[in-house]
């Protein structure tokens, strides 16, 4: 009898577990098998034009995936510096007291604020301003562009800010479990701090920096609502990187509540669908890059 | 040649050392001046009138953001009705069978899960739920949130888990208890802080995300309490009140920002709070 009872409590965990995979494929196998008509309809096309035209039933992703990809990508490179730069202070130089505190708690806020609330401050605080610096630009000659504000640049640097605290987080484990033989062999050479750092520390997590780079562009490339708030929202192909976009996710959100006949719901949940890939595939390579560095280091 | 090359390199260091205080510090910027125009903008509408009603026709000055208070409690009760259970229960199941193969695959999907847009959870849970059920409601919004909050859950307890020492869980079988009662009643309350912390932080995640709920909670302008019709809640206040063109909405969108910020952000201090206060220790 008790033995019984013993085996259900395991074929409990077993069940539930099991529910998870199955919620992951069927989550996989829904966005797939929605998607069909659209697939079906446009192939190749969806990825290789960039009309998309709910009234004419024509649906082409280029340009939000041509947003989507600036904007992310963009957003990273800005953020490297900074959450390198904060890696190596919180890790290396301060491990602990008042600054390390000081620090870690203004990341974990500006982790914690969530996207509309990013959103809402973009819309009504750095779009006007950024449109001021815009039309300084404009009015000197500098640039020529148009100074709506609201553009791909404005989205990645809220994006930016959004994504340091992942990739600085990440960064700052690695940084502080490098080995302390290691360090002091580079000090009991003569060498200084930052040549220890950019010698031996820096090669040493190149590979755990690198996967916290790639987990923050995972979060970027899915962030919507301060995206969507900022970014302009139009359908066409962006000529420079002050232009008005769309982006993956802020298609989405825009249009999948009204979408009404079946090949537009179908191409939005076709869009669904390659950001669930796109994400999952940069995912999956940060967390395979990361295991394989602890497991070797 | 010497003394000059040393000296040239300490001072390399010493400007190194500088940028990167400087360059770490920049952060701040951002954060202080999205906080002062939050308490700036919002606190100005705050008062007790705000959180107990009900909101104004839009382009109309008052009224509360109580229904969007009400239905992000709801939403967030309710996920965590669906995912605590299961999460924690996953959990156990990783720690425990860590070797197993199919263990991998669990904490693939979690892992996976956990990635994935929380915009892609929202259709989904529009195809599972809104499309059959031909309505919008609040048990959409919260299926989206609870798959939100699973991987986050099942990975804590999971690392929480690996803290507890075997010997620990060897005392107790040896005593002859059985090997469910071990887990529940030796295994988990250690776990416990772990496990409230992760929680928490689920929660405080999932209470400021607007996306998944755009088209599956929607939002109503009424008190609602049933779980089967279309919700408020207050992300989706702000969205819908920033996008209006009247003044005072926009005013009413930063009052509710102000308190989804400080919502949010004392469920982050209580999180840390919990975490320090029963930290696993052996």
């Amino acid at each position: 009898m008790k033995k019984i009872k013993e085996n259900i409590f395991s074929y409990y965990l077993t069940f539930v577990s099991i529910l998870i995979v199955v919620l992951f494929l069927s989550i996989l196998i829904t966005l797939v098998y929605q998607s069909f008509p659209s697939i079906k309809q446009f192939g190749m096309d969806f990825y290789t034009k960039d009309v998309w035209n709910p009234v004419s039933q024509e649906f082409g992703s280029l340009s939000f995936l041509v947003g989507t990809l600036i904007t992310s990508l963009l957003a990273i490179l800005i953020a490297i510096p900074f959450s390198i730069m904060i890696s190596i202070f919180l890790g290396e130089y301060f491990k602990e007291g008042i600054f390390s505190n000081i620090l870690k708690s203004m990341v974990e806020l500006l982790a914690g604020i969530p996207s509309i609330v990013y959103g809402i401050w973009g819309l009504f605080v750095f779009v006007p301003f950024f449109r001021g610096i815009q039309m300084y630009l404009v009015q000197n000659e500098i640039m020529n562009i148009h100074p709506f504000g609201r553009g791909i640049f404005t989205a990645s640097i809220i994006l930016t800010v959004m994504i340091i605290p992942y990739a600085a987080s990440i960064g700052r484990d690695v940084i502080s479990m490098v080995p302390n033989d290691l360090k002091e062999a580079g000090y009991s050479l003569g060498g200084t701090r930052f040549e220890v750092i950019k010698k031996i520390i820096l090669p040493y997590c190149k590979s755990g920096i690198i996967a916290g780079i790639l987990l923050a562009l995972g979060r970027a490339l899915g962030e919507t609502m301060a995206v969507t708030m900022v970014i302009g929202n139009r359908n066409v192909l962006p000529k420079t990187i002050m232009d008005p976009s769309s982006t993956l996710a802020s298609v989405l959100a825009n249009e999948f509540g009204e979408a009404t006949n079946l090949l537009h719901l179908s191409s939005l949940v076709h869009l669904g669908l390659v950001l669930f890939l796109t994400t999952a595939i940069v995912n999956i390579a940060g967390k395979a890059i990361i295991n394989r560095g602890f497991r070797s280091g | 040649m010497k003394e000059k090359n040393l000296k040239y390199r300490l001072i390399k260091d010493k400007i190194f050392f500088i940028s990167v205080v400087l360059m770490s510090f920049v952060v701040a910027v951002p954060l202080f001046f999205i906080l002062y125009f939050i308490f700036k903008n919002g606190f100005s509408i705050l008062s007790i009138d705000f959180l107990t009603k009900l909101p104004a026709p839009m382009g109309e000055l008052g009224g509360g953001v109580l229904n969007g208070l009400i239905g992000t409690l709801l939403l967030i009760i309710m996920a965590s009705i669906m995912a605590i259970p299961l999460g924690v229960s996953v959990g156990v199941y990783l720690s425990e069978f860590k070797h197993d193969k199919f263990a991998k695959y669990v904490r693939f999907c979690a892992e996976v899960l956990q990635g994935v847009p929380s915009i892609v959870l929202g259709i989904i849970a529009y195809l599972w739920l809104v499309l059959p059920m031909k309505s919008f409601t609040a048990l959409a919004g919260s299926v989206a949130l609870a798959i939100m909050m699973l991987p986050i859950i099942i990975r804590s307890t999971e690392e929480t888990l690996k803290m507890v020492p075997d010997t620990l869980k060897e005392a107790s079988l040896s005593l002859g208890v059985p090997y469910s009662r071990t887990i529940i009643k030796v295994i988990l309350p250690c776990a416990f802080n772990g496990i409230m912390t992760s929680v928490l932080i689920g929660v405080s995640r999932i209470a400021g995300e607007t996306a998944p709920l755009l088209f599956t909670a929607f939002g109503s302008p009424f008190l609602n309490f049933n779980i089967l019709k279309p919700t408020e809640s207050l992300p989706l206040m702000i969205y819908k009140y920033a996008s209006s063109p009247f003044p005072q909405d926009i005013e009413f969108a930063w009052g509710v920002a102000a308190v989804l910020c400080i919502f949010v952000l004392a469920l982050n201090l209580i999180s840390k709070g919990v975490a320090k206060k029963w930290k696993v220790q052996f």
